[in-house]
């Protein structure tokens, strides 16, 4: 047998946060092929949020009412923030998937960076996420959504919105890793995803909600991040919340990303 | 051991889960160049042992060399030196198959320049040019099989661990992975391979280890191992229990201890099956005991544990039947 094994051989040298980032973008090109692969995918994880806009735009809309301005307006900042903690899910699922096919256990035995296949995973789910927030601004824009303010405010709201996103994958890709199986990753995700998603400013104004509910939902990363991007694209003070989204999304990362990273590490 | 130098060696090795020890003190070497086989039963830790070797999991006692480097303190040095193949067809069936074989070139840290002729290579030499282009979810089988195997040697490894590597293929798609494998070892590289099937071990392995319940329990070559077992089984099954018991005691006088009855069986192990079989049938003729079935096989993994153990390998299935055994 000829082979040309000559200089096929893994190179050892270089640094290894230079590795880590090509790792990570070798991971992130893999999970990203997936949506133009089986472009459903990415139809349906846009398709949800639509749904949410018409339902709420043209169904409960009507019986919300919000302190000032057009319920669009007080709508879409919410929808954004909506998608992108949905979206998260692809993390725990797309996790789960690769631990069950066996996948992570050919990478851990690979001299690649052992964050790279989260980091991987997180990036191309932001990726996916730039694409979704803008098709939901045209989206917003057809239903009657405007911005009062102008367009590098928009453009702040949506890297909040983004940002916060990112740091959600974080939570999901740990839960993916922990219940290493899509179906029960999907099945897990929802008990934490709903009440953060619904017991929020998301959709309506919390002032409607009991006391004890007030408190929590015044003051957790969606309802705050919700809030920053409304007060960025429609007027208002914007340090606050921008501060406290800020605050929840660099904190989310810094504690489950370590997690995430100690759970793969024992994932097999 | 008689080999020059050892390219795996395990001393120790325990894992447990939970109440359940995976690896109960598993102790072997492989020589280098050498194709080595772990021989056992679903549980028996075949795959716990091969995690543990290609690093991606930490045993809780004893330790563990890959050519010279400890898998747990110096992961890092075993890594680029080893393939693995698991037990499933590790494939990202979104991709191509020469998409996926790039990955591992990328992710394996292939300069840049060699890793889109490796994956060429590799998928010519898999049969598997004309399929590079689809995506591995249109692959048969056989096909994702072969490209699994591709992917565990992207990084040329000098140390190739192959976990049941044949499971869930046809007889054809298994020969031909045979055939991959020992070109493979023709190249130098050092095998060591896990397999429910003794016949799989016999065929390629130099040296087989047969584990049991976290422990190995034999560790010999191929031929000595079955030896043990006398080269040929030879089944006779009745239709009634008074027949078998007349024909096991019949054929007990005149072989000894080679045979044994398991209820309406019979069986018989010989080194020389066709003279046995002949010498078995007449003496069961004379004594009018013509049996209902005949059958002549190659001794099974089960045979090696009964062999070994006593029992069967198949704990949870076999349990009620061994429990009306007769073991002569």
């Amino acid at each position: 047998m000829t082979s040309i094994t000559t200089g096929v051989q893994s190179q050892t040298s270089g640094s290894a946060v230079g590795w880590a980032l090509r790792d990570a973008w070798a991971v992130a090109g893999r999970n990203l092929i997936a949506y133009r692969r089986i472009p459903q995918l990415l139809v349906f994880s846009t398709i949800q949020p639509v749904i949410f806009v018409i339902m709420f735009r043209y169904v409960f809309g009507g019986a919300i009412n919000v302190p000032s301005g057009e319920y669009v307006d007080y709508l879409m900042p919410g929808i954004f923030v909506q998608t992108v903690t949905f979206g998260a899910l692809a993390a725990a699922v797309g996790l789960a998937s690769d631990l069950k096919s066996g996948l992570i256990e050919r990478f851990q035995s690979l001299p690649m960076s052992r964050s790279a296949v989260l980091a991987g995973r997180t990036l191309a789910d932001l990726v996916r996420n730039v694409f979704v927030v803008a098709l939901m601004t045209i989206v917003g824009y057809a239903v009657g959504f405007r911005i009062h303010t102008n367009v590098v405010a928009l453009a702040a709201g949506l890297a909040l919105v983004l940002l916060f996103g990112y740091s959600f994958a974080w939570i999901f890709a740990t839960v993916g890793l922990a219940v290493a199986d899509p179906e029960t990753a999907q099945a897990a995700s929802f008990p934490v995803m709903a009440p953060l998603v619904f017991a929020s400013s998301a959709f309506v104004p919390v002032s409607t909600m009991p006391g004890w509910l007030q408190v929590f939902a015044e003051h957790q990363p969606v309802s705050v991040t919700a809030s920053a991007v409304r007060a960025l694209v429609l007027g208002g003070p914007t340090t606050s919340y921008v501060l406290q989204s800020l605050a929840w999304s660099i904190g989310i990362v810094a504690v489950f990303a370590p997690l995430a990273v100690a759970r793969y590490r024992k994932a097999v | 051991m008689s080999f020059v130098s050892a390219a795996v060696i395990v001393e120790g090795l325990k894992k447990r889960y939970g109440e359940v020890a995976a690896l109960d003190g598993v102790d072997f070497e492989v020589g280098e160049g050498s194709v080595f086989g772990l021989l056992g039963p679903n549980g028996a830790g075949k795959t716990t042992a091969v995690r543990v070797l290609a690093t991606v999991l930490v045993p809780d006692e004893g330790r563990a060399e890959v050519l010279g480097h400890d898998v747990v303190r110096d992961a890092r040095s075993v890594r680029p030196l080893i393939g693995l193949a698991g037990q499933y067809a590790a494939v990202d069936g979104n991709l191509t198959g020469q998409e996926n074989l790039r990955l591992i070139g990328k992710l394996a840290h292939l300069a840049r320049g060699v890793i889109d002729g490796r994956a060429t290579e590799l998928l010519e030499r898999f049969g598997l040019a004309q399929a590079a282009d689809r995506t591995v979810r249109t692959y048969s089988g056989g096909m994702r099989r072969r490209l699994d195997l591709a992917a565990a040697l992207v990084h040329n490894p000098r140390v190739l661990f192959l976990d049941e590597p044949t499971t869930g293929l046809d007889i054809q798609g298994r020969s031909e992975l045979w055939d991959m494998i020992r070109e493979l070892v023709g190249d130098g590289t050092t095998v060591l391979l896990t397999t429910q099937y003794l016949e799989e071990a016999d065929k390629l392995a130099d040296r087989i280890a047969v584990v049991d319940g976290g422990r190995v329990i034999a560790n010999d070559a191929p031929s000595a191992l079955k030896a043990r077992l006398g080269g040929t089984v030879i089944e006779l099954t009745y239709e009634e229990e008074p027949d078998a018991v007349r024909a096991w005691e019949r054929l007990a006088g005149v072989f000894g201890d080679a045979v044994e009855r398991e209820g309406l069986l019979v069986r018989q192990k010989s080194e020389e099956g066709a003279r046995t079989l002949m010498e078995a049938l007449r003496s069961l003729g004379e004594g009018d005991l013509e049996p209902a079935r005949v059958a002549v096989r190659d001794p099974s993994l089960d045979d090696v544990f009964l062999n070994l153990t006593g029992r069967r390998a198949q704990e949870s299935k076999q349990e009620m039947s061994t429990a009306g055994v007769g073991v002569g």
